[in-house]
């Protein structure tokens, strides 16, 4: 009896849970017409997005060069060597951009998110906006929503293009491959509406879910120190686990059956 | 509660983005044939088409003049139509008795088609392709891809002859 018992609890709370997921997202999408919260999201683009720009930059730039470096010594084993740009351009802006910037958004600004959200509840910042009359979803959960949804694509792209450089530099200016073809072949290969707009949708897609999860994550904690880095991990662990798992879904979609 | 320094980094990071994404745009990706300029339409029956896609390059002599558009096959003869769009600065360009192979980038390359311009007879109206009426363009002269079963078939098929 007692484990029927369990089960319908837990299908209550995760159904609640879900539910409860909901009508904040709800809230923080139909939040977003205000003329007077935009100065709110672009302090927290500057949070979210400009300070994620370093971490992102150097990522980039190694995951770009690391590639350049394994995938010379596999190519110019068939003398392919000049198929480096396209398969360097590729990953980059199929997979690894969207996906490595996800992550890297989950652990520096989703975590930072759930926090600080986590932190407002349990010192009761939240509750005293309600008794101002100023809701917090509008005050404090769209504009970070928002920022996170703008930042994420335009650190996709970023991502792409500094790795991209950074194949170069280590591909064509230190093992020698020719310029003209690291580019030409490139350009021949990646198609704007296929690669970088198919990046792009993956990466808005990301950033809803990784947003969602960190702010949820923070809005729900356990107002105490355990429950929120408990809120924060599990803000991490699925987001990660989430992106990984749409990755898979959106990449069939796009890339899978032509 | 904005202030200007957060204002001119965000500024900073967007102009970032937009330097990103023209970069993407004019030095990595390709804008297609199709997208830009005008076209028209040829078509060609191969026996075999071998690796042959859609978007694959139609070139004269290493020249991208176009891009198979479309393939299909023939209902009634049951054999591999290849659609291409030549781009229209090509226009009135390449005679009727041009033909077209299917040819291969190198070792490991992809499939391309080649076009070899034909010749005009002297002293008579120019035809080119593109210029006949109705749906059905067709370049006659054609030669299908080199598939290497058949190639070694008919080498062995020769030494038995000999």
């Amino acid at each position: 009896m007692n484990w029927l018992i369990n089960l319908g609890a837990n299908t209550l709370s995760r159904l609640s849970a879900i539910g409860n997921a909901s009508l904040m997202l709800w809230g923080g999408l139909f939040a977003v017409p205000r003329l007077k919260n935009i100065p709110l999201i672009i302090q927290q683009v500057y949070v979210v997005g400009v300070q994620s720009l370093l971490i992102i930059i150097v990522s980039g730039l190694f995951i770009g060069m690391v590639m350049a470096l394994q995938g010379y010594t596999i190519l110019v084993n068939y003398g392919a060597e000049g198929s480096l740009g396209p398969m360097v351009a590729l990953s980059l802006l199929r997979e690894l951009g969207p996906v490595v910037t996800a992550l890297l958004f989950a652990g520096r600004a989703g975590s930072a998110l759930t926090a600080e959200i986590g932190l407002m509840k349990a010192t009761e910042q939240l509750s005293s906006l309600e008794m101002m009359a100023v809701d917090p979803l509008r005050r404090i959960i769209a504009p970070r929503f928002w920022a996170g949804v703008i930042s994420m694509p335009l650190l996709a792209l970023i991502f792409s293009a500094v790795g991209i450089l950074g194949g170069h530099l280590v591909g064509v200016d230190w093992l020698g491959v020719d310029s003209g073809s690291y580019w030409s072949i490139m350009q021949s290969t990646v198609d704007w509406d296929k690669d970088v707009i198919n990046g792009v949708i993956k990466s808005v897609v990301f950033a809803l879910v990784v947003v969602w999860i960190a702010l949820y994550k923070g809005y729900d904690a356990i107002p105490t120190s355990e429950g929120i880095s408990k809120a924060t991990t599990e803000t991490v662990v699925f987001s990660s686990l989430a992106i990984l798992g749409i990755d898979f879904v959106l990449t069939a979609l796009m890339f899978g059956i032509n | 509660m904005t202030s200007k320094k957060t204002e001119l980094m965000v500024g900073i990071f967007v102009a970032l983005a937009i330097a990103a994404t023209l970069l993407l745009a004019l030095q990595v990706a390709n804008q297609g044939m199709s997208g830009s300029g005008e076209i028209y339409k040829v078509s060609a029956k191969f026996d075999n088409i071998g690796g042959l896609k859609a978007r694959s390059s139609v070139k004269v002599g290493g020249v991208i003049v176009g891009r198979v558009s479309r393939i299909y096959l023939d209902e009634r003869e049951l054999i591999p139509v290849v659609e291409m769009e030549i781009s229209s600065n090509y226009a009135r360009t390449f005679p009727e008795t041009s033909s077209v192979s299917i040819l291969t980038a190198g070792l490991l390359g992809e499939q391309y088609v080649g076009l070899t311009p034909g010749f005009v007879f002297p002293g008579e109206d120019p035809i080119y392709i593109g210029d006949q009426d109705g749906e059905t363009k067709f370049i006659v002269d054609t030669k299908s891809a080199l598939v290497l079963e058949d190639l070694i078939g008919q080498f062995l098929f020769g030494k038995d002859s000999e």
